[in-house]
């Protein structure tokens, strides 16, 4: 133990390598409700140079590594199941280039969002990425790594498609460049060279570690507006996001629906983003989206709110902050979910299914989801605030997610960033042949099995 | 179990007709309005109850005291005239549903006391000179429910208002200032339209800030500047209570422009037709109030109420026009900054 705590701090350097018990007991968890469970080091990398180091004395020592970015996934990817390194990647926080005309920019493993939000609106106002409603802790290659979804999702899909190049030290050592920046010195797309990004996005850091991302930046215009459409029938949903989509003309399109405050009970809210570079981009595009619900309003099954301002501007924050508030509905501090994709047409089911569980359970929920390219799918959350105080009341919420993630896949859809159990579920139910495919995927690139263990293993 | 005031006889025998006639949103000629009221009248449908804006204007273009808006609101819900979408009733009837958080009796309140109504937002602004030692009440339970006037469902005001009345009633108040004039005018208006008893004062703000500036006048800096006044629809139920307004501005220097949207032929903020899903007529409304207030050389729009605040602020902002709340405005005059204001 004290051979590889002095290999790891030849490494990185004396103070960024720990064994101490509760810097151990903060990179034992995240804030979800899977156990915890301790590394036997904590070190913080500054370079890619240290990392394939570590890893080769990972490889040597036959010690699991997990590589840490903000910690928030809540499904425990972070949790090392097995011991071992955490690998905390925040040190590798710079942004390295910014490419104008190519929109686009170049960036460490431990660059935060917020950091990334505050660099693009200092050092380059016309662009801007898909920001995730994540806190601004979370890592622009963590939400990649768990195919997170932003701002921009509905226009464009999911984050992780919107990789231009990666940075990878692989599993057994070797730094490796994903993309058209292993050929030239353009971070600017990975075709039309073999897909070989696929092999690191949503594996969870157990085929590799990304050090350096490359990421499509979008036009930013200068102003946002958001009309919120209102049903009361879960069912209108689908032909609403449908018609939506259609017009070709919103930004961010998501769904909301919980029964606390009496406000929000009994409706489901459709937040439709707008953008626009004048006042009459901006009421052009209002009008088409309404227009193209008008058979909804007519029907007087559906209807647009008034937005006060105290309501839309914290529903125009990037990130919003609503959803950390709803978060502590229970005063409990402590917030779940379980947001599988799921075809938009299965959002009815998928809503009956979290109100029965809500139901079942006796426990509040809060569902919030996101329209993911022009209506090819959606992220659900069958979302659960619970109180930390409460050990019923965790263990109910517990098996309202287990439940909700049985619902998620019998519907059609799949868990998004699942825990390990949830994972599990899901290599039961995988094609036996694509299944033997990660498996072999999976050996050939870390044959010593050192890479987030736990992660993804199939029996 | 409340039933309406309404003299058929009057309506039969008016010579104008002017509460239809004079409607904005709808192009009504005298002949029509009495055949169309006829109707209303003896219970039967009419494109009046499909068509209101619901801006209550029509009880200030009644001179003879009868009730045409109640009258059309309780139709409107008897024929299921939906002037709202289902969601959006659905919504406004649970807004008003008192949670933990609004049971706080404030039991330490004593007079004089302002009920802010359902705008928590407000609480900040009632402070300084024109509200020294007032004691707020706030919340759901004292939510006087008159828009569902605006959501076709009135007999919600009618089931709720005796117990919001029973919960101002227990702090034995003999009067209360209403911050929001939908408040007061529920009170004057509409609950004796109904015959329900109210057993204190409701006293309207801009009595209450007029009196507070006489008692301050010699504090009171000339504002100078030129002001559009934006009516809102509960003000349609207190016309007595408008001269307050010019008072207001002559003691506080602020020239009221003249404009052809104003007083009696005031337009609606536009809120309530957004919320009707008439998204033209809200933008075309919206437009012509604005621009008659540019025409006139307003550089304020103060007003009423705070729905209407919301509504129309950030259009009139846009053209230059600063936007403020008349309580907001007098304390300018007092020297004194209002919350937030730049």
């Amino acid at each position: 133990m004290i051979r590889i705590h002095k290999s790891l701090a030849e490494i990185v350097g004396e103070q960024y390598v720990s064994n101490r018990k509760e810097e151990l007991y903060i990179y034992s968890q995240d804030p979800g409700m899977m156990e915890p469970h301790e590394p036997d080091y904590v070190v913080m990398p500054k370079t890619a140079e240290e990392v394939q180091k570590i890893v080769k004395l990972a490889n040597e020592e036959k010690i699991p590594i997990v590589p840490v970015g903000g910690s928030l996934s809540l499904s425990g990817l972070i949790i090392p199941h097995r011991g071992g390194i955490a690998l905390d990647l925040k040190r590798m926080d710079r942004v390295l280039e910014v490419n104008e005309k190519s929109r686009y920019v170049v960036l460490e493993a431990g660059v935060t969002t917020g950091k990334l939000k505050a660099y693009l609106e200092r050092n380059h106002p016309s662009l801007r990425f898909s920001i995730p409603d994540a806190p601004p802790s979370a890592t622009v290659v963590g939400n990649i790594v768990i195919h997170g979804q932003g701002r921009l999702t509905q226009q464009y899909g999911f984050n992780s498609g919107m990789v231009t190049g990666l940075e990878v030290v692989l599993p057994t050592g070797e730094v490796c460049k994903i993309g058209s920046c292993s050929v030239g010195p353009y971070w600017f797309s990975v075709a039309p060279l073999p897909y070989l990004a696929g092999l690191f996005l949503g594996w969870f850091g157990t085929t590799g570690i990304i050090t350096k991302l490359g990421l499509s930046l979008y036009p930013r215009k200068k102003m946002r507006d958001i009309e919120m459409f209102l049903v009361e029938d879960p069912n209108l949903v689908p032909d609403v996001i449908h018609r939506v989509t259609h017009t070709e003309m919103t930004e961010d399109i998501f769904i909301g629906a919980q029964p606390y405050p009496p406000v929000f009970k009994d409706i489901i809210m459709i937040g439709i983003c707008i953008t626009g570079d004048s006042e009459e981009e901006l009421e052009f595009k209002r009008r088409m989206i309404w227009d193209a619900v008008r058979t909804h309003i007519d029907s007087r099954e559906g209807g647009f709110m008034m937005l006060t301002p105290d309501i839309k501007l914290p529903l125009l924050e990037m990130p919003t902050t609503g959803t950390t508030r709803f978060a502590d509905v229970m005063k409990g501090g402590g917030f779940e979910y379980c947001g599988p994709i799921i075809p938009v047409e299965k959002f009815p089911e998928a809503f009956k299914r979290l109100l029965e569980l809500s139901s079942k359970y006796g426990i509040t929920y809060g569902m919030t989801g996101r329209v993911i390219g022009r209506s090819h799918c959606m992220m659900f959350a069958f979302g659960y605030p619970f109180n930390r105080a409460d050990p019923d009341n965790i263990e109910t919420t517990k098996k309202a997610l287990h439940d909700s993630n049985v619902a998620s896949l019998d519907i059609g859809g799949v868990p998004w960033k699942p825990e390990v159990p949830a994972q599990k579920m899901v290599m039961e139910r995988m094609d036996k042949n694509t299944l033997e495919l990660m498996k072999r995927i999976k050996k050939l690139l870390d044959p010593n099995g050192i890479m987030n263990p736990g992660n993804w293993e199939a029996e | 179990m409340y039933e309406l005031k309404f003299n058929e006889k009057v309506c039969a025998t008016c010579p104008t007709y002017d509460c239809l006639v004079r409607c904005q949103y709808m192009d009504i000629d005298k002949d029509t309005a009495k055949v169309e009221m006829e109707k209303m009248i003896n219970g039967q449908d009419s494109f009046v109850l499909h068509q209101c804006a619901t801006c209550y204007a029509c009880e200030e273009y009644c001179k003879r005291g009868n009730h045409p808006f109640y009258l059309i609101t309780d139709l409107q819900e008897k024929k299921g005239v939906l002037r709202m979408p289902k969601p959006l009733v659905t919504q406004s009837v649970n807004l008003a549903i008192p949670t933990r958080r609004d049971i706080q009796e404030f039991y330490g309140a004593t007079e004089p006391a302002i009920s802010l109504c359902l705008f928590p937002a407000y609480i900040d602004s009632i402070l300084g000179k024109l509200f020294e030692d007032v004691s707020i009440i706030l919340g759901r339970h004292f939510f006087c429910q008159l828009m569902y006037l605006h959501f076709g469902n009135p007999s919600l005001i009618r089931e709720r208002l005796p117990g919001i009345i029973e919960n101002i009633a227990r702090h034995n108040f003999k009067e209360v200032i209403f911050f929001h004039d939908e408040c007061y005018s529920t009170l004057t208006s509409y609950a004796p339209a109904y015959g329900i008893k109210v057993p204190f004062k409701p006293i309207h703000l801009f009595e209450y800030l007029y009196n507070k500036l006489k008692e301050h006048e010699d504090e009171i800096k000339p504002l100078n500047i030129k002001v559009a006044y934006q009516r809102n629809c509960s003000s349609r139920l207190a016309p007595k209570k408008e001269h307050f307004v010019d008072d207001i501005f002559s003691l506080i220097g602020a020239e009221r422009v003249a404009r052809r949207y104003d007083r009696e032929n005031a337009l609606c903020c536009a809120g309530v037709i957004r919320g009707q899903q008439r998204y033209e007529l809200f933008v075309d409304v919206q437009k012509r109030n604005v621009e008659d207030m540019m025409n006139a050389g307003a550089e304020y729009c103060v007003f009423n109420c705070p729905a209407c605040f919301d509504s129309l602020s950030e259009a009139v902002a846009k053209k230059g026009i600063k936007p403020i709340m008349m309580h907001n405005l007098c304390k300018l005059a007092l020297g004194e900054k209002p919350a937030g204001w730049k």
